[in-house]
């Protein structure tokens, strides 16, 4: 099912009284969710990503705009006629209910048409279950699970109504690390299996990147971006995008467009061409840095960290806020660790520019 | 026995004297009076040992009452106060505005003295040469007969007595029950509207499971709370609850040591001791049923 945003805003009153201003935690969103991808919503936190979630579900009425299921306007239909699925942070699994209670709740609340015999319900229950794996664990209660079985049990209750859409809030933030990697393969085979329209809520950029086939960049209740995960991060469209997506993090320097040329500090690294002479904000990702004896751009050495398939090269510079550059090169590179200067050359295709003010990106056309 | 311990007996010391003397030893107590027959207070000696006293009173036509009185008054009042105080949480948890109100509203007759609310039910229910009460008045807008509530009819007074408790009772079973169901996740009640659950079936599968503990714990405390009434009856009818036919077991009790008729501590232990098994009968049934249908998370 395709899902449209129009023009989606909400509005809390805010907290503090004295302030009567409201918070816009979702400020005009339009935009489209193709039929049957898996749509990550990306940001950090506070930056409204779980009340776009909510507004979706229609468990929040929206201030204004418009939201579409395909061809319907559900904007004014309560939670409980959406027909959607959805996966809570913490699961919200009923504790006094066995993991087969648990999932045929949903088919049970069913009337009319839709209504299902006991053993239609059984039979479906069990297809979820199987789905997501977790069919021999069916007598037991949520306490009983690890948090990955739990997170498994959610999913297959949220998917045995057959919801026009999935929701997922923070899906993976209850799991420890290596039960995270596995999970989310776990999400994309399912959704893929089930070919629903998925959408879910997450603060973790690899998250969001690695399974999503179109991520949202949403910062204080604004999209920034919205595309496909390789092509946001190949090309930011301003400084918060480049600094949320990538780890290790784009490194970012302050400098200026003099003469066509891109300079940090006194060094002239890059040739910008058209670019009019300004204060800039500069972000190189890791891999952009060549490590180039006659190079251009001058840093502090200060460590290297072997990480086998590849080097990282901790470097400090004058025009650099933060505490650490790190470059990532091959390992076929030597860095010889008594220097105390390391010259890089820049890959312009991983050099962004950004307007000093505003953020934004501005373009250059690389040499 | 090493000094750390010792030093632990020692701060036990005051509470176990206290408990020792003023509990444990009146309940001990209470069992051998019980059994002995024919004890005389004054020489502080009797006949010998055995089950008199317990068919002396299970033959006594006012323990029967008494037993049948309370009977009546737990199996009534306990549901009632129960499912009422539910219902009035459930509202109130729902309820948005005036909801502190409603709660201080509903929590006053728990810090109301019994005595003076039996004042005010007497105004609401006993007949006077001047006025026939307050609820006599609106049956007769409906056009009853009037009735006699406090001297009259066994069901009028029983009514009274039941309305009494039910009332006294509510505001700590609304309290509790109110906090039980604000510690509730709102997540599940969420999950629940995004898988279209109705609203009965919420309650009923969701938060009646949720507080089930709560509850649990309110009808085990009302039956031991009920099954010990006394001071509402005395409130409502006097101090001679015999005359009036609304004794009840611990009134049997008091009657026995120091009413008109009393002087008798053996009849009395033996009357105690029969509630008691009665109470732990009961109590012990609830322990088994909730076995299934509580759920501690």
């Amino acid at each position: 099912m395709k899902v449209v945003l129009q023009n989606l805003t909400k509005r809390f009153p805010n907290v503090n009284k004295r302030i009567r201003e409201d918070v816009i935690a979702v400020n005009d969103f339009c935009f489209e969710i193709p039929d049957g991808k898996l749509v990550g919503l990306l940001g950090p936190s506070g930056c409204g990503k779980s009340t776009a979630l909510n507004l979706l579900c229609g468990l929040l009425k929206p201030t204004s705009g418009k939201i579409f299921f395909g061809d319907e306007d559900v904007t004014d239909i309560p939670a409980e006629r959406r027909g959607v699925g959805m996966v809570f942070q913490n699961y919200a699994l009923y504790p006094h209910l066995t993991v087969r209670q648990n999932i045929l709740f949903p088919l049970q609340n069913l009337k009319g048409a839709a209504k299902l015999t006991k053993a239609q319900m059984e039979e479906k229950a069990l297809e979820a279950a199987r789905l997501v794996q977790i069919d021999e664990l069916m007598e037991r209660k949520p306490k009983e699970l690890s948090g990955g079985q739990q997170q498994r049990v959610a999913i297959a209750r949220a998917l045995v109504k057959l919801p026009r859409i999935l929701l997922l809030d923070e899906p993976l933030s209850n799991l420890d690390a290596r039960l995270r990697l596995q999970t989310r393969e776990e999400i994309q085979r399912i959704q893929r299996k089930t070919g629903i329209t998925t959408v879910f809520v997450t603060h973790d950029q690899e998250e969001a990147m690695s399974i999503s086939d179109l991520i949202v960049v949403m910062n204080s209740g604004i999209i920034q971006q919205v595309g496909k995960p390789q092509e946001v991060y190949d090309d930011p469209v301003n400084l918060f995008v480049a600094k949320f997506l990538g780890a290790p993090p784009i490194n970012v320097f302050s400098g200026k467009s003099e003469g066509g040329k891109l300079y940090i500090g006194d060094d002239a690294v890059l040739d910008i061409g058209n670019v009019p002479d300004q204060e800039l904000d500069i972000g190189i990702r890791p891999e952009g840095f060549v490590l180039d004896q006659n190079g251009s751009f001058n840093c502090n050495l200060r460590n290297i960290e072997v990480m086998g398939r590849d080097i990282t090269v901790v470097c400090s510079h004058a025009c650099a806020p933060d505490f650490a550059i790190r470059a990532i090169i091959s390992s076929e590179n030597s860095i010889d660790l008594a220097a105390a200067k390391v010259r890089f050359s820049l890959k312009a295709n991983k050099t962004f520019i950004f307007n000093k003010k505003t953020g934004e990106r501005i373009r250059f056309d690389a040499e | 026995m090493d000094k750390k311990n010792l030093k632990g007996w020692l701060y036990l010391l005051p509470a176990i004297i206290f408990l020792g003397a003023f509990m444990v030893y009146p309940l001990i107590d209470v069992f051998i009076y019980s059994l002995e027959e024919g004890f005389n207070s004054a020489s502080q000696t009797s006949f010998g040992v055995g089950t008199y006293n317990f068919s002396y009173v299970l033959h006594d036509p006012y323990f029967l009452q008494a037993l049948k009185n309370t009977f009546i008054l737990v199996m009534i009042t306990v549901p009632v106060s129960t499912c009422l105080a539910l219902l009035i949480s459930v509202g109130l948890s729902s309820i948005k505005p005036l909801r502190n109100l409603f709660q201080t509203v509903y929590f006053l007759p728990y810090v109301t003295n019994t005595l003076a609310v039996g004042l005010v039910f007497m105004i609401l229910f006993q007949k006077t040469p001047y006025t026939d009460g307050l609820a006599n008045m609106v049956l007769g807008w409906f056009g009853a007969a009037p009735v006699d509530f406090i001297d009259g009819p066994y069901w009028a007074k029983m009514f009274v007595l039941c309305l009494y408790t039910v009332w006294v009772v509510m505001p700590f079973k609304v309290l509790v029950l109110t906090s039980a169901l604000a510690s509730v996740d709102q997540t599940y009640y969420n999950a629940s509207k995004i898988d279209a659950t109705s609203k009965w079936r919420t309650f009923t599968r969701i938060t009646i499971p949720l507080v089930s503990p709560t509850l649990f714990y309110l009808i085990i405390t009302g039956f031991i709370g009920a099954f010990k009434a006394y001071n509402d009856a005395v409130a409502l009818f006097g101090t001679n609850l015999n005359a009036s036919e609304m004794n009840t077991i611990v009134g049997y009790v008091y009657d026995m040591l120091y009413g008109d008729s009393g002087g008798y501590p053996s009849y009395a232990s033996a009357a105690a001791v029969i509630l008691f098994a009665i109470v732990l009968t009961i109590t012990c049934i609830n322990l088994i049923i909730s076995k299934k249908h509580v759920h501690y998370s």
